[in-house]
């Protein structure tokens, strides 16, 4: 596997569609996967401070992919801006590809954790932040993804109620919702980072100008969360 | 005498001072020991609240930015309960940190089997790449907790108990150590068991090993003693029995042998009480030890009959 075409070529939002069709194996995850595409895609394009060049910079943004399902989106777009070579796509899931069906730190450049069982990536969120905080690296942000049926994972609220009082203002959860969640009542994600004393904005995960402005809000003092709505996956 | 536990703060407490990689996760268990150490290192002493799995989830996370974690609380708080971020945010992860756990199989009896976590070991015997480290005083505590911090990304576990030999002795954090020389059997004691092993084994022919270090496993120290003392080989161990049997058995893997493994039994007793009770329902004193060992390497060699 060579990294060629990927670093000749720019490619943008309109290519992922043909990216992610590069491929297969793992439909049964393709509405997780399309859920992310847009907030993905709008982190990497115009609000991550990290690029291939930036991997192992300590001053680099995090960004920690917790719902691991479904990660053709996230493949597609770390191809999309040269983290990994557009020609390892189609490999996707096979037995000498660095592409599993859920990703792995230690086979994917670029990714800052490996995913897959729910609940794990916002916890490490905390650890990062505080890890980076207590080595005075102030500039770094630490962002995680997580999906709206994830968060029935108690870890998650174990991070959610520590970080709000902790004043984890460098700490930002995208919540992608999909209605996925089978035990749900309305406005309950976000209520439940207010109570924890989070900064929370609910907006379009399909508008990218609503997903920026989202994204780019000032919150200080306080960590910050953006519910992203998406159409529901059994619609 | 003081405890290990009584030790761990306060070197940990000089750990942060020497070293700016360490920081020191916990869970409100232990808490109080780290008040000045919290003064001194406000983002480095971190006490998530009651909660296991951003306990470990955390620590992770410190270690991927490059510090050294050290995480604490009780055993079967630290191990069992959020045993899959142990697997998945420290191993899959390949992040290290070192876990210090304390009330080990049944320090605290009145407690109960809540507070009771003798398959410890088992259940990080499941994992690859684990240090770990069963100390049986407070001084090797003291070395090994030294050791442990020290050893790069590594992941090591550091199992800390009330329950104690009367004398440290020199420990390097790898190798078993040759306490007594025999001819007729090898008996491997784990940490705090020494003392109960050296007074059952009184008066036998048998080689005691010292083993501070159960993982990686001293395979070449266990071969050599079996080399003079015979390959009939009895494993004490303060947690659940049959642990390092496997191990042991790989170490002698092509030589006729016999091992005995004893340690704490399976079945939940239900009791509560005082740590020797628990001792003696184990067969883990010396007495019952004595026969145990005894028995078993009388029996070496024999044809059963009617065989």
């Amino acid at each position: 596997m060579t990294i060629t075409e990927a670093h000749t070529r720019t490619y943008g939002y309109t290519d992922l569609p043909a990216l992610m069709a590069l491929m297969t194996g793992d439909e049964k995850h393709g509405p997780a996967a399309t859920s992310t595409l847009d907030v993905l895609w709008v982190l990497y394009d115009r609000v991550l401070r990290v690029s291939p060049e930036r991997r192992e910079d300590p001053e680099r943004d995090r960004f920690l992919l917790s719902k691991g399902h479904g990660p053709m989106a996230y493949y597609a777009v770390l191809a999309a801006k040269g983290f990994l070579p557009v020609d390892w796509l189609p490999g996707f899931g096979s037995y000498d590809s660095p592409l599993g069906h859920h990703p792995d730190r230690l086979l994917v450049p670029g990714a800052e954790i490996g995913s897959g069982s729910l609940g794990h990536g916002l916890p490490i969120a905390v650890g990062t932040a505080l890890g980076l905080r207590a080595q005075g690296l102030d500039e770094p942000r630490v962002w995680t993804l997580i999906g709206d049926a994830e968060l029935d994972e108690g870890s998650n609220h174990e991070a959610i109620a520590f970080a709000g009082p902790a004043g984890l203002a460098r700490l930002h959860t995208v919540v992608v919702d999909n209605s996925s969640a089978s035990h749900a009542r309305p406005g309950g994600i976000a209520a439940r980072f207010e109570a924890a004393g989070w900064s929370v904005l609910t907006v379009d995960g399909r508008d990218h100008e609503a997903l920026y402005a989202a994204f780019t809000a000032p919150h200080p003092d306080r960590p910050h969360a953006v519910v992203a709505r998406v159409e529901p996956k059994n619609a | 005498m003081d405890t290990m536990r009584d030790r761990f703060a306060p070197v940990l407490t000089r750990l942060l001072d020497e070293d700016p990689r360490v920081a020191v996760v916990l869970a409100e268990i232990g808490a109080d020991g780290f008040a000045e150490a919290l003064r001194r290192h406000p983002d480095r002493v971190v006490n998530v609240g009651i909660r296991e799995q951003l306990l470990v989830g955390a620590a992770a996370g410190m270690a991927l930015t490059g510090l050294r974690p050290v995480v604490h609380t009780f055993a079967s708080f630290l191990v069992e309960r959020p045993f899959e971020q142990v697997k998945l945010d420290l191993g899959h992860q390949g992040a290290g940190a070192v876990l210090v756990s304390a009330a080990a199989s049944f320090d605290w009896p009145a407690g109960g089997y809540t507070h009771m976590a003798p398959g410890d070991v088992a259940l990080l015997d499941t994992l690859d790449g684990w240090t770990v480290h069963v100390p049986g005083h407070p001084d090797e505590a003291e070395t090994l907790l030294r050791r442990a911090v020290a050893a790069g990304d590594d992941k090591v576990y550091v199992r800390l108990s009330v329950q104690s030999n009367a004398q440290g002795l020199p420990v390097d954090g790898e190798h078993f150590r040759t306490v007594r020389e025999g001819r007729s059997g090898v008996v491997v004691a784990v940490g705090p068991l020494l003392d109960a092993v050296l007074h059952a084994t009184e008066g036998l022919d048998v080689t005691v090993l010292y083993a501070t270090t159960v993982r990686p496993f001293d395979a070449a120290a266990l071969r050599r003693a079996a080399g003079a003392a015979g390959t009939d080989v009895v494993l004490v161990e303060p947690y659940l029995a049959g642990t390092s049997t496997a191990a042991a058995n790989d170490a002698l893997a092509d030589l006729p042998h016999r091992v005995l493994g004893l340690g704490v039994g399976r079945a939940e007793l239900r009791r509560y009480g005082r740590i020797e009770e628990h001792l003696t329902a184990h067969g883990l004193d010396a007495r019952s030890l004595r026969e145990r060992i005894g028995g078993f390497l009388r029996t070496g060699g024999a044809v059963p009959t009617g065989v």
